[in-house]
């Protein structure tokens, strides 16, 4: 009699045996808090790393670009452009000149226009660009056919 | 018939035995597990500050963030974006953000609606990017531990542990997170963790000739961005929502959500 009454306890105790094993097994040994909360922080600690070895694809550095394309760098660093890195124009460069060996040449109006189409904004800093309507002024012609994207003054225009 | 020893005897090893499986799994600082701030700090925190005053609504923080995080180019999200807001005399507010602003702003039309300079009251742009919350709302909704906290206060998605429930994604006052169409998990900004735990600055900030982003550590008082925080007028999106996000914004409209 006291034996039917304890099976369905050894059935229990089986289940958390079994589920304690499969835990064991499935959830990876790096799995925890790591310093921080248990609220927020449980988590399996190789990820952080994973993430840190994601490849970097922009340097960001116009200083890199200066040896090779010192043309280049000399007249832009001389003019409002100068701001813009390099890269954001001829795309992510880490690890040119070997991997792209090249880098792209957008020509299209769509690069210029993001920051010179006219709005008429006074409240934000895009007041403060000298914009044109890109419908109007000379429209289908690459801008770089007649302005210098190295050198935008008008005087250096081509 | 139990002797009175006996019963003493079976009752302390009747409790040692239950509470084995307890101290197997771990010894729990009770302390420390209810107030985790009061134990030493990591030296680390990361905060990031958005002047909307700075920014010109280019979108080349955007371009810059899918190329260096491999988000498919060609459809409309992204781990940032920028906002356009208009708010019209008429009182009427307008806001869009065509292709998560990838491509800038370069026409005055809002959607579809063509509105006349006369009537704007104010127009502005917001970049938006994941808030890394102090108190991360995506993070609690989490079945499986795939999303968590680092202790440098970034949200970070395990894809290998992500199943793709979505429960994260609703869960996001901000709506930052979404579905990567290539690896189906869920997806959202990391504050580039790869380059800010290489010394290096986010994409976005990088990308920016405006100086309208600025990434720093908020644990250094010295820190350029620890230092807006602490000494210029900033406001958080959706404070009521006691998330305490990360992302400072100088110049906040009240239209901003
Ligand atoms: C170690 C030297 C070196 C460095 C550093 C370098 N480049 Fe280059 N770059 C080259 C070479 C070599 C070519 C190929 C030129 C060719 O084949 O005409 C090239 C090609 C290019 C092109 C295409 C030119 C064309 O006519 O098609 C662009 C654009 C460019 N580089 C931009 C950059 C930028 C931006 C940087 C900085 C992030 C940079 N490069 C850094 C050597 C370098
Ligand atoms: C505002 C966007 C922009 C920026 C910033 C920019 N470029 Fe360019 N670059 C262009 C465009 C557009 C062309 C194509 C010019 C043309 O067709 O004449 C070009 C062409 C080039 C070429 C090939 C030119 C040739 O005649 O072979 C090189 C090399 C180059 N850029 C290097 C650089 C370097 C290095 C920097 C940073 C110091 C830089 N660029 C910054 C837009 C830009
Ligand atoms: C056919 C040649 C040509 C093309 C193509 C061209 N421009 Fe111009 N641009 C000019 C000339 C000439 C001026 C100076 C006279 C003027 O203001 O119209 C000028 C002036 C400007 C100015 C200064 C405006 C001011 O108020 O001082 C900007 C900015 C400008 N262009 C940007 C662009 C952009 C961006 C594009 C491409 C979308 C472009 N241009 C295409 C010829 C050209
Ligand atoms: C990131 C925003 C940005 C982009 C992209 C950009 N510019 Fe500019 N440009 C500026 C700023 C800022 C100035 C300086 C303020 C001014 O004079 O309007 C400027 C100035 C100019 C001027 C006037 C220079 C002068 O001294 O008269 C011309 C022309 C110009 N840019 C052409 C171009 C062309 C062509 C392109 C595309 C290859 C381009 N810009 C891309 C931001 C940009």
């Amino acid at each position: 009699m006291k034996n039917y009454a304890l099976r369905p306890l050894y059935v229990i105790i089986g289940l958390v045996i079994v589920v304690l094993i499969i835990r064991e097994v499935y959830v990876p040994k790096d799995f925890g808090v790591h310093g921080e909360s248990y609220m927020y922080g449980w988590h399996r600690k190789g990820n952080e790393e994973e993430w840190k070895a994601f490849k970097v694809k922009y340097k960001f550095d116009n200083e890199y670009c200066k040896d090779c394309h010192s043309d280049k760098y000399d007249s832009i660093m001389q003019s409002p452009h100068a701001i813009i890195k390099c890269e954001n124009c001829h795309g992510p460069a880490f690890d040119h000149p070997t991997d792209p060996t090249k880098l792209t040449i957008d020509r299209s109006r769509g690069l210029c226009i993001r920051c010179h189409s006219s709005l008429p904004y006074p409240q934000s800093s895009r007041a403060n660009i000298r914009g044109i309507d890109p419908d109007k002024h000379n429209s289908e012609i690459e801008c770089s056919v007649c302005h210098n994207p190295h050198k935008p003054s008008l005087e250096g225009m081509k | 018939m139990i002797t009175r020893r006996d019963l003493i005897k079976n009752t302390v090893a009747g409790i040692a035995g239950l509470s084995l499986p307890l101290v197997s799994v771990k010894i729990i600082n009770a302390a420390e597990t209810l107030f985790p701030d009061r134990f030493e700090k990591p030296s680390v925190l990361w905060g990031f500050v958005v002047d909307t005053y700075k920014c010109v609504g280019c979108g080349l923080c955007v371009k810059a963030c899918k190329n260096e995080n491999e988000i498919p180019y060609n459809i409309p999200l992204s781990r940032t974006w920028v906002e356009r807001y208009l708010i019209l005399k008429d009182g009427r507010v307008l806001i869009d953000s065509p292709d998560a602003g990838r491509d800038g702003y370069t026409n005055q039309k809002v959607r579809d609606t063509v509105v006349s300079p006369e009537n704007i009251a104010k127009a502005f742009f917001v970049p938006k990017l994941c808030n890394q919350c102090e108190n991360p709302p995506c993070v609690q909704v989490c079945p499986v531990g795939a999303t968590y906290k680092t202790t440098d206060g970034v949200i970070l998605i395990d894809r290998k542990w992500c199943i793709g429930c979505g429960y994260c994604i609703q869960s996001c006052p901000y709506g930052v997170r979404f579905f990567h169409p290539v690896y189906k998990v869920a997806e959202k900004c990391t504050f580039c963790y790869h380059r800010i735990t290489k010394g290096m600055k986010t994409a976005c900030v990088e990308a920016c000739p405006f100086g309208a982003r600025q990434i720093g550590n908020l644990r250094d008082r010295n820190d350029p961005v620890a230092k807006i925080v602490l000494s210029e007028r900033v406001a958080v999106l959706k404070d009521a929502f006691g998330t305490k996000p990360q992302v400072y914004y100088i110049g906040l409209d009240e239209n901003v959500r």
